[in-house]
C-alpha cells in the first residue's frame, strides 16, 4: 500500500493552505460591506436576531410582551432574542462579530468608542430625528453617542440609586434627614451597629467585576474627582481619588460594610437587602422592584430610595449606566433592526414598562400617569439625573477598568496602601492608553 | 516465459494495489478531516493570529509583528503571576484528587454491602456539568446567605459570617476544593480499575507470610497501581493547567486577580481586551506547557516497569 507519511503530511498541509487560502488572518472582509447608515427604503422583512443583558432593566417577560407587541404590528419581521447576564455580555458581542449572529445589541454607555472604533458596530446618525438630542435624557444619549456620531439609539438612561431600609432605621433612630450626605450614611451605619440593629448595614458591589468600578465612581463624583483630565489622562489618583478608596477601605475595616462586599455583584446587594439584615446598598433602578418582590423578599415595603447621598460641597453626580441598542455591522437586515430598535425606544412602549426601567423620554418625568408607576424612583430619577460621572470613553475601556478593579480590591484586601493601590492603577491604566 | 506472461500478474497486483489505496484513502478521510479541521487547522490559525497585532475580530488587515506578541508576553509580569497560579492550581489540585481519589477507590474496592449503591452514588459529583458545580459553590460559599457559614454557625464554630472567597489565596484553595470535589470520582474510578486487577492471590501469599495493612499497601497495592496513577496524573494534569469554567463562574478572576490562572488570563486578553495576538500566543503558551509537562510525565513513567506508557 503507497499511503506513506509523507503523503499524509501533504494531505493535511494543503487542506491547512485551502483554509487559510482567500480569508484574511482574522478571516474579516472589509467592514465597509456592512450596513449602511441611512435606510434603504422600502418594508424592512426577515428575521433580527437580538442580543440582550439579563440583569437590570426590563426583564425576559417585558421583553416577550414587547416583541409580541412589535410582531403584531410587523408581521412581517421576527425577532429572536438571546439573554446573557451583564458580565457576559461585552465578551459575547466581540465573540459573535465575526460570524454576524446578531442584528441588534445592547450595548453599555462605556462601550461605544471600543466597538466604534473597531468597526463592529453601525452609524446610524443619518437614520436619528432630531427630535431625541432635546427629547431624551442626555445621560441616555451618551450611551449611543460616540465622537458626536450616533452609533445606536438610547436604551434607557441609569445611575445607581440609594437604598435604605426604614425599618431598621426607625429601630436605629436614624430618619431620613440623617442619610443625605455620606457622613451621614457612615455615622447611621455606625449608630445601627451599636444599637444591634444591623451587624454590617452596607452592601457594596465591589467584586473583581465593572460593578466596583461604577460603585467607586459614584462615590468618585460625590468627593468632587473625575476620571481623566481634559488632556484624557488618568487622574483619579488625586485626593478625590483617595478619600473615595480610603472611604471604601475604612468601612470595611470597621464593618459598617458588609464583608462579603469584595465578593458581591449587584444581585447580592439585593439579596442581602431582601433578607432583612442589610440597611443601605447603591443599585440600579429596577432593585427597587425586586426589594417589593414578594416573592424572594422580607422587605417589602419596607424600603425607600434616594439619589445617592452628597459629599464634599454638595455633590452627587450619580454614575452613568445607561444602556444602548446598536446594529452589528455584520447585521444582514439593518432596516427591519431599526424599525424593532424606534420601536423599542418609543415612548409609548417604555412609559408602561417604567417600573423596570427609566424611560429615554423627558416629558414621562412630569406625566403624572407615567410616575405613578414607580413614583418613589421617579423622584428620586429626577434628581439623580441632573448630574453624573462618566467612566473613561476610551478604546481599550475593559483594560483600564481591569486594572482598576484589581487596584481597588489590592486596597481594600489590605494588600496594598490606598495611596500605591490607585498610582498603580494610573500608571498601568495611562500606560495601556498610551498603547 | 515471455515477457508479457511476466507482466500480467505485476500489472494486477498493481491494479490491486491501487484500489486498495484509494479504499484506504476513503476509509482515512473522515479522520484526516477531523484532525486537520477540527485541530490542526485552529491550532495553524492561532499560530498565525499570534504573529500580527490583532485588535479587532474585524481587522481585515492587522499590522504583522512577528515574535512581539511573545516578547510581550514573556515579559509582562501578569502572565508570570497566572503561570504561578496555574501551577500552584495543577499540583495542589492534582495531589488532593490523587490522596482522596485513592482512599476512595480503597472504599469501593472492599467487600463492602449495596457496595454497587456506593459506586453508584460516588459518580454523582462526576457527571454534574462544571458550570452548575461552580455555581453550587459559589453559593455555598456566600458571605451572606451561604450554606458553609450557616451550617459552621449553627454547630458554634463560627460566631459571624466568613466571605470565604474574599481573600485570594483562600479563594484559589477553596475553587481547588470544589474542582477536587468534582473530580475526584473520575480519579477513584481509574484507580478501582486498577485495584481491581491486582490478583488477590497476591494478597493471601502476602498474609500469610504476616505482612500487615500498611507493608501490604506499600509492597503491592501502590506498585501495581502505577499504570493506573500514571494515566490519572497525565490526564488530570492537563486537565487542571487548562483549567478556565470554574474559575470563570465562581471568582471570575478575583479576588485581586488571585484566581486569575492562565486560561482565563488569556480569555480575558482575547476576548475581553480583544487582544487576540497576544491571547493567541499565550494560548500558544499553554499548548508548550502541556506539551512538555506530558512529555516530562511520560518520561518519568517510562522508567517505571509497572508503566502501562
Amino acid at each position: 500500500m503507497i499511503l506513506t507519511r509523507r503523503a499524509l503530511m501533504f494531505t493535511g498541509g494543503a487542506l491547512v493552505a485551502a483554509g487559510a487560502a482567500g480569508c484574511s488572518v482574522t478571516g474579516a472582509s472589509d467592514p465597509a460591506a456592512g450596513p449602511t447608515s441611512a435606510g434603504t427604503g422600502g418594508v424592512p422583512t426577515g428575521t433580527v436576531n437580538i442580543l440582550l443583558m439579563k440583569q437590570a432593566g426590563w426583564t425576559e417577560e417585558d421583553w416577550a410582551t414587547v416583541i409580541s407587541k412589535f410582531t403584531t404590528a410587523n408581521p412581517e419581521i421576527t425577532v429572536n432574542p438571546t439573554f446573557v447576564a451583564y458580565e457576559a455580555l461585552h465578551d459575547k458581542i466581540v465573540t459573535s462579530a465575526a460570524a454576524g449572529t446578531y442584528d441588534v445589541i445592547h450595548m453599555d454607555v462605556i462601550w461605544p468608542p471600543e466597538f466604534a472604533e473597531k468597526k463592529m458596530i453601525a452609524d446610524v446618525t443619518d437614520r436619528v430625528p432630531s427630535s431625541w438630542k432635546t427629547d431624551m435624557q442626555g445621560g441616555a444619549l451618551q450611551a449611543a453617542l460616540y465622537k458626536e456620531q450616533f452609533y445606536g439609539a438610547p436604551a434607557f438612561p441609569s445611575t445607581k440609586l440609594f437604598y435604605y431600609n426604614k425599618d431598621l432605621m426607625a429601630k436605629a433612630g436614624v430618619t431620613e434627614d440623617d442619610i443625605t450626605t455620606w457622613e451621614g450614611v457612615m455615622k447611621a451605619a455606625r449608630t445601627m451597629m451599636e444599637k444591634g440593629v444591623s451587624k454590617n448595614p452596607i452592601a457594596w458591589s465591589w467584586s473583581q467585576a465593572e460593578a466596583v468600578v461604577c460603585d467607586f465612581a459614584q462615590l468618585l463624583g460625590s468627593f468632587g474627582g473625575a476620571f481623566t483630565d481634559a488632556s484624557g489622562k488618568l487622574i483619579f489618583n488625586d485626593t478625590p481619588g483617595q478619600q473615595t478608596l480610603q472611604l471604601m477601605v475604612d468601612s470595611l475595616k470597621d464593618g459598617t460594610s458588609a464583608p462579603g462586599s469584595p465578593t458581591f455583584l449587584e444581585d447580592d446587594v439585593i439579596k442581602a437587602m431582601q433578607s432583612g439584615d442589610t440597611a443601605f446598598g447603591l443599585n440600579w433602578e429596577s432593585a427597587f422592584r425586586d426589594l417589593n418582590d414578594e416573592k424572594a423578599s422580607k422587605v417589602v415595603g419596607k424600603c425607600g430610595v434616594s439619589a445617592t447621598p452628597t459629599g464634599a460641597d454638595n455633590m452627587r453626580p450619580g454614575v452613568n449606566g445607561a444602556m444602548a441598542f446598536a446594529i452589528t455591522v455584520g447585521s444582514k437586515n439593518p432596516d427591519a433592526a431599526w424599525k424593532l430598535i424606534e420601536f423599542a425606544t418609543s415612548q409609548g412602549v417604555q412609559d408602561p414598562l417604567a417600573e423596570s426601567a427609566m424611560p429615554n423620554w423627558i416629558s414621562s418625568y412630569s406625566n403624572p400617569d407615567v410616575v405613578k408607576i414607580n413614583p418613589e424612583v421617579f423622584k428620586a430619577c429626577k434628581v439623580a439625573y441632573a448630574e453624573s460621572i462618566l467612566r473613561p470613553q476610551v478604546v481599550n475601556y475593559n483594560k483600564v477598568s481591569s486594572i482598576l478593579q484589581v487596584e481597588i480590591q489590592n486596597a481594600l484586601l489590605g494588600i496594598k496602601p490606598v495611596k500605591t493601590a490607585l498610582d498603580d492603577a494610573v500608571t498601568q491604566g495611562n500606560q495601556s492608553l498610551a498603547g | 516465459m515471455s515477457t508479457d506472461a511476466v507482466r500480467t500478474p505485476r500489472r494486477r497486483r498493481s491494479s490491486t494495489s491501487r484500489v486498495q489505496t484509494r479504499f484506504a484513502w476513503l476509509l482515512l478521510a473522515p479522520a484526516i478531516l477531523t484532525v486537520f479541521g477540527v485541530v490542526l487547522f485552529p491550532l495553524y490559525r492561532t499560530v498565525l493570529v499570534s504573529l500580527f497585532d490583532v485588535r479587532s475580530a474585524l481587522d481585515p488587515a492587522p499590522a504583522f509583528i512577528g515574535l512581539g506578541n511573545y516578547i510581550g508576553m514573556l515579559q509582562s509580569p501578569s502572565v508570570w503571576a497566572s503561570l504561578g497560579r496555574t501551577f500552584y492550581f495543577t499540583v495542589v489540585s492534582l495531589a488532593v484528587e490523587l490522596v482522596f481519589g485513592l482512599a476512595l477507590a480503597l472504599l469501593l474496592n472492599a467487600p463492602l454491602r449495596a457496595r454497587w449503591l456506593f459506586r453508584t452514588l460516588i459518580v454523582i459529583p462526576w457527571a454534574i456539568p462544571t458550570i452548575v458545580n461552580a455555581a453550587m459553590w459559589r453559593g455555598i460559599f456566600n458571605a451572606q446567605y451561604g450554606a458553609l457559614n450557616a451550617l459552621l454557625t449553627q454547630l458554634g464554630v463560627i460566631h459571624d459570617y466568613v466571605p470565604w472567597l474574599s481573600e485570594p489565596w483562600q479563594a484559589m484553595n477553596l475553587v481547588i476544593l470544589a474542582d477536587a470535589w468534582k473530580t475526584t470520582p473520575l480519579v477513584a474510578f481509574f484507580l478501582l480499575a486498577g485495584l481491581t486487577g491486582i490478583p488477590h492471590e497476591i494478597y493471601e501469599a502476602a498474609a500469610v507470610d504476616g505482612l500487615g495493612w500498611w507493608k501490604r499497601f506499600r509492597a503491592i497495592t501502590l506498585p501495581l497501581l502505577v499504570p493506573a496513577i500514571s494515566i490519572v496524573v497525565v490526564l488530570r494534569t492537563v486537565e487542571a493547567f487548562k483549567v478556565f469554567d470554574i474559575i470563570y463562574a465562581m471568582t471570575r478572576g478575583g479576588p485581586a486577580n488571585g484566581t486569575a490562572v492562565i486560561s482565563y488570563y488569556t480569555y480575558v486578553t482575547a476576548f475581553s481586551d480583544q487582544n487576540f495576538g497576544m491571547g493567541s500566543a499565550m494560548a500558544m503558551l499553554i499548548v508548550l506547557a502541556i506539551a512538555v509537562l506530558c512529555l516530562t510525565y511520560l518520561r518519568l513513567i517510562r522508567t517505571s516497569d509497572m508503566s502501562l506508557l
